[in-house]
């Protein structure tokens, strides 16, 4: 009986967040954007100065990257939604609702993860419309590898979140977080080989690091040597998830 | 065994913020199906005992119990006994009325079979069933304080705290709000925790009511037995120069007290009438101009007055907020 309350609890938080997400045009719309810009301007900029990696265009090399990157990007920015609901006051009726606080954290950790992931998707379609080869198989490969890195980067974009009061220091300290992800990923450009060793490294503490890996084996298939086996890619993911998600219990949970 | 118990016990619950003292040795018990008022002026503690009370803060010490479970230690058990009415708003605009009443039904753990039949109960008692399936930001902010105090019911609460329950809605709306909750009280046997820094409200709804003042209660009991601890009726003198007249006025057989209050004299007298012209007399006498003189029956104004020492609404009707007012209240 207890665990079914707290399941409903669950599914009516993770309802809202999609059903705030599906009434926002706007965000949906700017979604398409930036990767948009990444993959358009930047990739083609970089592919036409003459760039190639390995037997791979420029463009297609990123293009995994850029997913990671949209799922980065966008479970940080989910963050606000928490800053968003203290400030006008919604997070207090979760709070003293009679369900657990873990609870209260997976329910938005769902919803805001299956935004994250249709944000995903989009990046995904807008690559087969960009003439990156890909297939349906690719593609239900990719989907569970890209839930898995979600959870985790909206673990922390909600665990910051609910440590900082204003939606203006949660914007500068996004920027602290988002761009040093994103750059010592490989999203960008392979960290290997003769990389500066000190770049390797911080790389290889860098979760998206492993998570970019595990969707360019998949995508990229044999044009592609990865950095890791798969399976050292998608362990190191769900540990990456298990941590957020005990931490970010534990940041729901703090009372004044 | 439980029905035998208060409402809501508290034995010197304490809550300090940064050292300075919001709530301070408070010691309450409410009974069951009452309605109690907790009156006083913005930061005298009021929401912070609430939100001790349904375990959104902890106390600094002391202790306290909801509906027969400690507010600490059975936090769980707590919530699941109470329902809320925040002094700030707390529903989300995003959503449409009935959206907003299915989640909290969710939350609260109300049987997916009775959920329909409750919500349309609610949304019926605060005259929203027209409006509920629009979006929360097209409400006006009556309309809301009005589906808040609906959804604050969907579980059946065993205790209802409403936060300031009609603060800045029109006269109108408020009224319409009394009787909402004069209805419910009527219809539920619900206990019900309303704070206020309007005397009227306080006065209309409570069958008991705590004054609350820096942190204390200074006085409590029935709205009628606290006026009557004011024996005698108020004499309103609005003069350019009350403090010379009340001094004047001092020693005057049947004046019990005398007061100034933003700029006018409230004289507290036994006799009534009579005592009228000796005031327009004592005053001629000295040379100070009287433009008016009312008399009435003491209201919870005077009560709060005589026990603080102050009006509620310091000069000017602002007054002060949260910590700014604690903060007031340490320099003293």
């Amino acid at each position: 009986m207890h665990q079914v309350t707290e399941i409903r609890g669950i599914y009516t938080l993770w309802l809202r967040e999609i059903k705030r997400y599906l009434r926002d045009r706007a965000r949906i719309i700017s979604s398409f954007v930036q990767p948009l810009l990444w993959l358009l301007i930047f990739g083609s900029g970089i592919r036409f100065s003459g760039t190639t990696i390995g037997n791979l265009t420029y463009q297609q090399y990123i293009f995994p990257g850029i997913i990671g990157q949209t799922l980065l990007f966008t479970s940080m920015f989910m963050g606000i939604s928490v800053i968003w609901d203290r400030e006008f006051g919604f997070l207090k009726e979760i709070l003293v609702a009679p369900i657990s606080r873990f609870s209260v954290f997976l329910g938005k950790m769902l919803g805001d993860s299956t935004d994250a992931v249709i944000q995903g998707i989009i990046v995904f379609a807008l690559g087969v419309l960009l003439g990156i080869p890909l297939n349906p198989l690719t593609f239900l490969e990719a989907l569970p590898v890209m839930i898995l890195m979600t959870f985790g980067l909206v673990g922390i974009g909600l665990t910051v979140a609910s440590f900082i009061e204003s939606l203006e220091s949660f914007g500068v300290i996004q920027s602290f977080i988002n761009l040093p992800l994103f750059f010592l990923s490989g999203a960008l450009f392979p960290i290997r080989g003769d990389v500066a060793n000190w770049l390797q490294i911080a790389s290889s503490f860098n979760p998206l690091t492993y998570g970019v890996d595990a969707l360019r084996t998949i995508i990229l298939g044999n044009a592609w040597q990865p950095l890791h086996p798969m399976y050292f890619n998608l362990l190191v993911v769900c540990c990456f998830d298990v941590v957020m998600m005990a931490i970010g219990t534990y940041a729901f949970s703090r009372r004044k | 065994m439980k029905q035998l118990e208060n409402a809501i016990e508290t034995n010197e619950l304490t809550r300090h913020f940064n050292g300075l003292v919001a709530v301070d040795r408070l010691s309450i018990s409410v009974e069951r199906g009452e309605v109690f008022g907790l009156l006083g002026p913005n930061g005298a503690g009021k929401t912070t005992t609430i939100s001790m009370l349904c375990t959104i803060l902890k106390p600094t010490s002391g202790r306290a119990s909801v509906n027969g479970f400690d507010i600490v230690k059975q936090d769980t058990q707590v919530r699941k006994s109470i329902g809320i009415v925040f002094q700030d708003p707390s529903i989300d605009d995003r959503l449409t009325g009935r959206e907003n009443l299915y989640m909290h039904a969710n939350l609260y753990g109300v049987p997916p079979g009775e959920q329909k039949s409750r919500i349309d109960g609610v949304l019926k008692l605060v005259e929203l069933e027209d409006r509920a399936n629009d979006l929360l930001r097209t409400y006006s902010g009556g309309m809301r304080r009005r589906l808040e105090i609906a959804r604050g019911l969907i579980h059946y609460p065993k205790v209802l705290f409403l936060d300031e329950p009609t603060i800045g809605l029109d006269p109108q709306t408020r009224e319409h709000i009394w009787s909402y909750i004069e209805e419910l009280r009527k219809a539920h046997d619900i206990t019900m925790v309303l704070t206020t820094h309007y005397m009227e409200e306080a006065d209309r709804l409570s069958d008991r009511i705590a004054i609350m003042d820096y942190g204390k209660i200074v006085a409590s009991g029935t709205p009628s037995a606290l006026k009557e601890t004011l024996e005698g009726d108020v004499i309103t003198v609005k003069t350019k120069d009350p403090d010379r007249l009340s001094s004047m006025l001092a020693g005057t057989a049947g004046i019990l007290r005398a007061n100034v209050v933003n700029d006018t004299l409230e004289v507290t007298v036994r006799g009534g009438r009579a005592l009228l012209p000796r005031i327009v007399e004592t005053a001629t006498k000295s040379g100070v101009f009287v433009e008016s003189l009312s008399l009435r029956e003491p209201n919870l104004e005077d009560v709060f007055l005589h026990y603080t020492g102050r009006a509620i609404r310091p000069e000017g009707g602002d007054e002060l907020h949260g910590l700014a007012a604690i903060r007031r209240r340490c320099i003293k």
